[in-house]
C-alpha cells in the first residue's frame, strides 16, 4: 500500500448481509476509502459471506422492505411488500434493479469487488460461518484471509471508522 | 489547460472518483488531469476527495448538465 504509515487512517467493516441492494453500501464505501488513502478492511459473515463466493447471484426481496419504490415511467412503483411471498415477484424485482443499475451506470458487484481487490482492500472471511454454512475455500474469490472475531476486534481497536453493514 | 483527460461521463457515484484516482496515479505530481463527469454527486465528492488526498482542486465547473474539475496531483 503506497501511504501505509502510522498516519495512515483506518477503515473496518462487517459485512453481514448477501442481498444485491445490501452488497451496495460495503463495497462502495470500501472502495472509495482505499482511494481516498485508507486502509480497509472488510470482515464477512453470516450472509455476507456469499459475497465473496467467485460466481455472484445475487438477488433482492421486496419481503420486509415497505420502503422500497422503484421508478417507472416517471412515477414510482412501492413494492408491496406481501407480493413478495409470492412465485417470480423477488426475481422480477430483481431483473428491475439490475437494469436500473446498468441504465443509471452504476456498477456492478463484481466490477466493485474487484476494483476492492486491486485497491488492497483486506478482507476476512469469517471462519464460523464457513463452517456453519459449509462453504468451502474454493468456491471463493483468491485474497481474503479466514479469521474470527478477535481477528476483527484486533482490526477494529486500530481504525478510525468501524462499520457495521 | 490539462496534461491530461478523464472521461467519466455516464458514470455513477463512486466510479467518477475511483477512476479519477487510478488515472492520478499514473500522471507525474504537478500535472493536471481534467475530468469531465454527469454525475451531480461528483461536485461536492471531488471536494472531499481532494481534501483528504493532498491533491488540489483547480477548478471545479457546471456546464450544461455536465460537470469538469480540474485536479493538480500532489505529494
Amino acid at each position: 500500500m503506497e501511504t501505509s504509515g502510522s498516519n495512515t487512517k483506518r477503515m473496518s467493516m462487517i459485512v453481514t448481509k448477501g442481498s444485491l441492494d445490501w452488497a451496495y453500501p460495503p463495497f462502495i464505501l470500501a472502495t472509495t476509502a482505499a482511494a481516498m488513502g485508507l486502509e480497509v478492511t472488510m470482515f464477512f459473515t453470516f450472509y455476507g459471506l456469499a459475497l465473496l463466493k467467485k460466481k455472484l447471484d445475487l438477488s433482492i426481496t421486496t419481503l420486509g422492505n415497505p420502503g422500497m419504490e422503484m421508478p417507472m415511467m416517471g412515477a414510482h412503483l412501492l413494492m408491496p411488500n406481501l407480493l413478495g411471498a409470492l412465485p417470480g415477484v423477488d426475481a422480477m424485482a430483481t431483473s428491475m434493479m439490475k437494469n436500473l443499475i446498468k441504465k443509471k451506470g452504476v456498477a456492478s458487484i463484481e466490477d466493485l469487488r474487484q476494483a476492492a481487490v486491486e485497491a488492497d482492500v483486506q478482507m476476512i472471511a469469517c471462519q464460523m460461518t464457513m463452517d456453519l454454512f459449509e462453504f468451502k475455500r474454493e468456491d471463493m474469490i483468491d485474497g481474503p484471509v479466514l479469521g474470527g472475531a478477535a481477528t476483527y476486534i484486533e482490526t477494529a481497536t486500530k481504525s478510525d471508522i468501524n462499520l457495521f453493514i | 489547460m490539462a496534461d491530461h483527460l478523464l472521461d467519466a461521463r455516464g458514470l455513477n457515484c463512486p466510479l467518477p472518483i475511483l477512476r479519477a484516482k487510478k488515472a492520478l496515479k499514473d500522471i507525474p505530481v504537478g500535472e493536471v488531469l481534467a475530468i469531465q463527469a454527469t454525475d451531480p454527486g461528483a461536485v461536492k465528492d471531488f471536494e472531499a476527495f481532494c481534501r483528504s488526498t493532498g491533491n488540489e482542486l483547480v477548478d471545479s465547473k457546471t456546464d450544461q448538465g455536465e460537470f469538469h474539475f480540474r485536479i493538480r496531483r500532489g505529494k
